[in-house]
């Protein structure tokens, strides 16, 4: 048994997870429900026992570090910290169908990595820091909160399209001031671990290379990601924004999250087509 | 009279436009926006680059709009500066202005608590208890004080109010982000105008003293110099690099102070500047050791040579001379890496140019000449790449992250709490009421009223059981 196997199927589990969500809120059973909880926690031990062995196999290939040096292996461990963040808030706010519009981001995630080469490899000289872990478990942790926000945003406009209430579907769905609340919690958590994770990185980058700040566009796009957040947050606290207009606000702030982990790789460099020294 | 007046109504305009969210938000998103322009046209590049990547007619319009905006350079230009500037002052007006309410608020001696205000609230807990009013009092004051930094019992007419708060000064929260902000933006300042961000290359054995700033042609001569003594490279099985190394000796006054082996995230640190493993490169050998092959007999000879000094061949063939040295030569269209180039002299002939590629020893057989000349042995030389750097803001801005994180976590997470028990003896029993506010998170209020009712409740129950 290894990892890369566990990993896998965790990815179905997840899927199955997500599947048996959406049933339970379509069908308005209770049974699937129930059993959507328990296969999601069966995918979050799979995922979790997955990135342990992980970090363990490393070890006995002789180049031992945490599993969190790649695509594949950031895309594992967002799934992770997606679905423990669920979790809490399944348990809280007591309502499954939030799992029907989370589950499926988290899902996603695992199927995503494992398009990508799922080798462990060796860390690169620039990445041996103890402070690879501390960025990368905080960003994440912003990321997912984001991720969630992103689904319960959805959630409360299509609530909103449905006035008259008449829909049955959309009664399962909490209250749409609960929903609202809901979001906000997630985007104060996030927003507190993305500025962490901008923090650590930009200590980080002090000590492998002298400067906290370079407007490289990883870093600017992290900041632009903070910067619509940080409207979100001032316009919800001091012009009382609520409902939709956060709903559109988290749902681009998730966009930028989004282009900040996988779009940035897209852009131009000036040295993307010369040779840059080694 | 009427100027001062129109002075002051210009300051208080100034101040209200300062003071707006408005401004806030349209500030956040216009740094937002225009920041992704830079993302878009890589930045800091050499007038070359930029030709070579958008061709002759974009790069004429882009030139064009550097010229006015700064776009190849956009985060250090005129107009992204007075966004910074602009949200700078933005953040101080408005802290200001709404600490002033905040700081009376949080500076009381005596908490003021209105009984009429916590009836008024929409969401409150209301039930009945069949033990008269000074006995709750007992029971309710040692739970709610052990909970709430602040309480107190008023009497009433049929009963009493029991208040208590906690967390008034959570409203800090927020100046503290913003405070955290300043001292990133100030620290950043401090770095820019005291400090420096400079490299130097430095060749094993040799020591430097001057070094390049970046983005100038300036140099920067520092108060000591920098000894290399050893650059050292390795590999993983997979050829991906493992570990730069660098051995430095900091030299002051002609004395070594300071001997240390510098990598890639761990850097030297000496009297405020900072260096760091950045790059490296190889440097032509100083010695080399040729082998001559002579076609007919195979007879080898050895000889040591170095780059435009000449030397005899053997069995009076001539002489051979090194003139060059590449890191990556090219040969019909192809880098075949590290080479010598010479030139061979007969007693008779033409002199004859030779390229001897360290990677293809037999290279010079192709020639068909009558001796076959390769590079048996040769000694590496490397130089190392050093950032070199100053930043004394850097713990402005470190003490402003640690501000951040706390602020925020202040600011999302904890409130103002403030609570109210009012019990009335009507006849043998008692009504209790329990309401509270917080100044954020109203649900999660909601929900300690609720656990609160629910506690108390049960503990008078039990306790009338064990009576």
């Amino acid at each position: 048994m290894n990892s890369s196997i566990i990993l896998s199927v965790t990815t179905f589990v997840y899927g199955l997870a997500a599947f048996l969500y959406i049933v339970s809120w379509v069908f308005k059973k209770e049974a699937p429900g129930k059993l959507a909880l328990w296969t999601a926690v069966l995918g979050l031990a799979g995922n979790t026992a997955g990135i342990i062995l992980r970090w363990i196999e490393s070890y006995k290939m002789g180049i031992g570090h945490a599993p969190l040096s790649n695509l594949y292996e950031s895309l594992v461990f967002f799934s992770w910290t997606i679905l423990l963040i669920y979790l809490f808030v399944e348990r809280k706010y007591k309502n499954r169908t939030i799992g029907a519009f989370v589950t499926p981001l988290a899902f996603f995630a695992m199927a995503y990595a494992s398009l990508h080469n799922n080798s462990i490899q060796p860390l690169i000289p620039a990445l041996k820091s103890n402070w690879l872990i501390a960025h990368v478990i905080t960003c994440f942790i912003g990321y997912a909160a984001f991720a969630i926000a992103f689904g319960t945003s959805w959630m409360y406009l299509i609530k909103k399209r449905d006035t008259e209430g008449k829909s049955l579907l959309l009664k399962r769905f909490p209250k749409t001031n609960t929903i609202d609340e809901l979001t906000y919690q997630m985007i104060m958590l996030g927003f507190l671990f993305l500025s962490i994770g901008i923090i650590t990185g930009a200590v980080w980058a002090n000590s492998a290379w002298g400067r906290y700040w370079g407007w490289d566009p990883k870093e600017t796009w992290s900041l632009i990601t903070w910067f619509v957040y940080a409207t979100l947050l001032h316009a919800k606290m001091m012009r009382g924004w609520h409902g939709k207009r956060i709903a559109y606000l988290s749902i681009a702030g998730f966009a930028a999250v989004l282009f900040t982990y996988f779009g940035v790789n897209l852009l131009p460099g000036l040295h993307s087509y010369g040779a840059m020294g080694q | 009279m009427t100027k001062k007046a129109n002075s002051s109504d210009t300051i208080n305009r100034v101040w209200k436009f300062f003071t707006s969210v408005k401004l806030t938000v349209v500030l956040l998103l216009s740094l937002a926006v225009t920041s992704i322009i830079g993302t878009v046209i890589p930045q800091s590049g050499t007038a070359s680059e930029y030709f070579h990547k958008y061709g002759e007619l974009r790069y004429k319009i882009l030139s064009f709009l550097d010229s006015i905006f700064d776009i190849f350079d956009m985060y250090h230009s005129w107009w992204f500066q007075v966004l910074l500037l602009l949200l700078t002052v933005n953040i101080i007006i408005c802290s200001i202005d709404r600490m002033k309410a905040t700081w009376k608020i949080i500076f009381v001696k005596v908490p003021r608590f209105n009984v009429s205000r916590f009836r008024r609230l929409e969401y409150k807990k209301e039930f009945s208890q069949s033990s008269m009013p000074d006995k709750l009092e007992q029971i309710y004051k040692p739970i709610v004080s052990g909970s709430y930094g602040y309480s107190r019992v008023e009497q009433t007419d049929n009963g009493f109010c029991l208040f208590a708060e906690k967390w008034r000064w959570t409203r800090f929260g927020v100046y503290i982000v913003h405070l955290s902000i300043i001292l990133m933006l100030l620290g950043g300042l401090i770095g820019s105008i005291f400090g420096f961000e400079g490299f130097v290359n430095i060749p094993e054995g040799e020591s430097a003293k001057k070094i390049n700033l970046r983005n100038t042609t300036e140099m920067h001569l520092l108060d000591f110099e920098i000894k290399c003594e050893d650059f050292s490279l390795s590999f993983y099985d997979s050829g991906a690099p493992r570990e730069y190394r660098s051995s430095l000796v900091i030299i002051e006054n002609g004395k070594p102070v300071l001997k240390k082996d510098i990598i890639v995230n761990d850097p030297l640190r000496y009297k405020g500047i900072n260096i760091f493993q950045s790059s490296y490169g190889t440097l032509p050998p100083e010695e080399v050791t040729l082998s001559f092959t002579i076609r007919d007999t195979g007879m080898e000879y050895k000889k040591k040579a170095a780059i435009n000094k000449p030397v005899d061949m053997p069995e009076g063939l001539g002489t051979f001379i090194i003139k060059d040295y590449s890191s990556s030569a090219g040969f019909k269209g192809h880098n075949i890496g590290e080479a010598f180039m010479g030139i061979l002299t007969r007693k008779t002939g033409n002199p004859v140019n030779i390229m001897l590629p360290l990677r293809f020893p037999s290279f010079d057989k192709m020639r068909k000449g009558d001796v076959i000349i390769a590079v048996a042995s040769h000694n590496h030389r490397y130089y190392t790449g050093l950032q070199v750097t100053k930043d004394p803001g850097v713990w402005v801005v470190y003490s402003g992250f640690i501000l951040m994180i706390i602020g925020c976590f202040v600011t999302f997470f904890m409130s103002h709490q403030r609570l109210c028990i009012e019990v009335t003896g009507k006849g043998n029993h008692s009504m209790v009421m329990i309401a509270g506010t917080s100044n954020k998170n109203k649900m999660g209020m909601q929900r300690k009223i609720e656990i609160l009712a629910e506690k108390l409740d049960k503990l008078i129950r039990s306790n009338e059981e064990k009576l």
